[in-house]
């Protein structure tokens, strides 16, 4: 049996989820966000992207919606298309320990 | 420090430190651990990543969290994440006192999971019997993955279980038909209405039989023509959930077919839903967002959800005039049965 602990650094500073809402317009351009300054732009960036890739692939497989809801289990996303672009709501989970 | 301390814990656990994430992980790769306490404030890769990473490759060790951070979302995420405990670092005598109680109890349960109590030499079958014959009374929480699952035993009779939406008799013999998760006991509740009035016995055969039934319709279906749901296809069973209009199997392994039920243009929507969640497990891993549960699509034609699992993705196609609420509730019981 072993037991494994590290010693305590304040090293690397943690970093939180995103909480709030932008939009994106159809070329993948953030035109107004109200998620923290601290979260890095390039992942609202990604988060953008990949929900409009989401949107277009459903309709080029047959599946046109206009809302997505992604749960993860600290996290969840809820993307709703906008003339093309998206209003994306993003924020942490709660959950009961 | 904690070295020190936590080397003179009654169980005198062997202890091993490691100055960083990446040498625990190294640390982890070379040996067998039971228990892993890390802090959350580390240099180069911080304490979030170790999890994701631990947790993933390690599904099995405890772990703990002991830090000095104490925002709400980063216990929450550290829970999300599949930790045992969250410790804010103590700062007493008599908080290291309980901190130490509180391995030392992780460290026992870990001895007693291994031996009778544990569901790697015990099924859910045996624990049952065992508790009934002993006339016990308890509450058993079984989860399996996103699936929880509570027994109720009162005197050794069997009263109630619950699972999702279902009750009673129906989410007992869901929940026996769980192939795989982890049980903890709880206090018994003296409150809960008795709703079963079976014995223990009976329902034990009864759900033996369906499972043995199940097993040989999975058989048959196993050697039916691929992509089609057969007579014998689980997702007939599925389909039956209110607002199903259909259902699509869809394996992680893109070189196996899909199963479905009465959906169209199967191989297409597969590789959609195969790449939309391979997508979305990646922005979950760069985010630390912990595990991907569900994804709803919502449409004025349809509504779909898919339910991501480890080797299979059930992608459900529903009525769409069905409220949120409902479509909500019955993916609840469309899941369970999917794992079951």
């Amino acid at each position: 049996m072993g037991f494994l602990s590290f010693k305590p650094d304040t090293g690397m500073p943690l970093r939180k989820l995103p909480s709030g809402s932008f939009t994106v317009d159809s070329a993948g351009n953030i035109v107004s966000s109200t998620v923290a300054t601290a979260f890095p732009a390039a992942q609202v960036s990604r988060i953008a992207r990949l929900v409009l890739q989401t949107f277009e692939r459903g309709h080029e497989a047959g599946y046109p919606f206009a809302e997505l809801i992604i749960n993860f289990a600290a996290f969840k996303l809820n993307a709703r298309e906008l003339r093309g672009g998206a209003i994306i709501f993003v924020s942490p989970q709660k959950r009961a320990s | 420090m904690y070295q020190e301390i936590l080397g003179q814990m009654p169980s005198r656990p062997e202890v091993v430190t490691a100055s960083s994430g990446a040498r625990a992980i190294a640390l982890l790769e070379s040996e067998a651990f039971t228990l892993m306490v890390t802090d959350l404030n580390m240099p180069k890769m911080d304490g979030l990543q170790v999890l994701s990473i631990v947790r993933r490759k390690y599904p099995q060790l405890r772990i703990v969290v002991l830090t000095s951070v104490m925002d709400e979302q980063f216990r929450s995420r550290s829970y999300a994440m599949g930790v045992d405990l969250f410790w804010q670092k103590p700062s007493t005598m008599e908080e290291i006192k309980l901190f130490i109680d509180c391995i030392e109890s992780l460290l026992d349960r870990e001895e007693q999971e291994s031996g009778f109590r544990g569901v790697q030499s015990k099924s859910l079958v045996d624990l049952i019997q065992l508790e009934c014959l002993s006339r016990t009374s308890t509450t058993l929480r079984i989860t399996n993955g996103n699936l929880e699952g509570k027994i109720w035993i009162r005197d050794g009779d069997v009263v109630d279980a619950a699972t999702g939406a279902m009750t009673d008799t129906a989410a007992f013999k869901e929940i026996l038909c769980w192939k795989t998760g982890s049980f903890e006991i709880l206090p018994p509740d003296d409150s809960r209405p008795r709703r079963i009035h079976d014995s223990y016995q009976g329902l034990l055969l009864e759900t033996a039989q369906a499972i043995d039934e199940g097993q040989y319709q999975q058989a048959v279906s196993n050697s039916a023509t691929p992509g089609v749901a057969t007579l014998a296809s689980p997702l007939i069973a599925l389909s039956r959930v209110p607002g199903i209009e259909f259902l699509i199997a869809v394996p992680d392994d893109q070189s196996r077919d899909a199963d479905s039920w009465a959906a169209e243009n199967v191989p297409a929507t597969a590789a959609w839903m195969r790449e939309v969640v391979e997508q979305f497990r990646k922005l979950g891993d760069e985010l630390q967002a912990g595990q991907l549960l569900s994804l709803e699509f919502h449409g004025q034609q349809r509504q779909l959800t898919c339910a991501p699992g480890t080797k299979s993705h059930l992608l459900a196609g529903w009525n769409r005039n069905l409220p949120t609420e409902e479509l909500r509730e019955n993916l609840k019981t469309l899941t369970s049965k999917w794992a079951s």
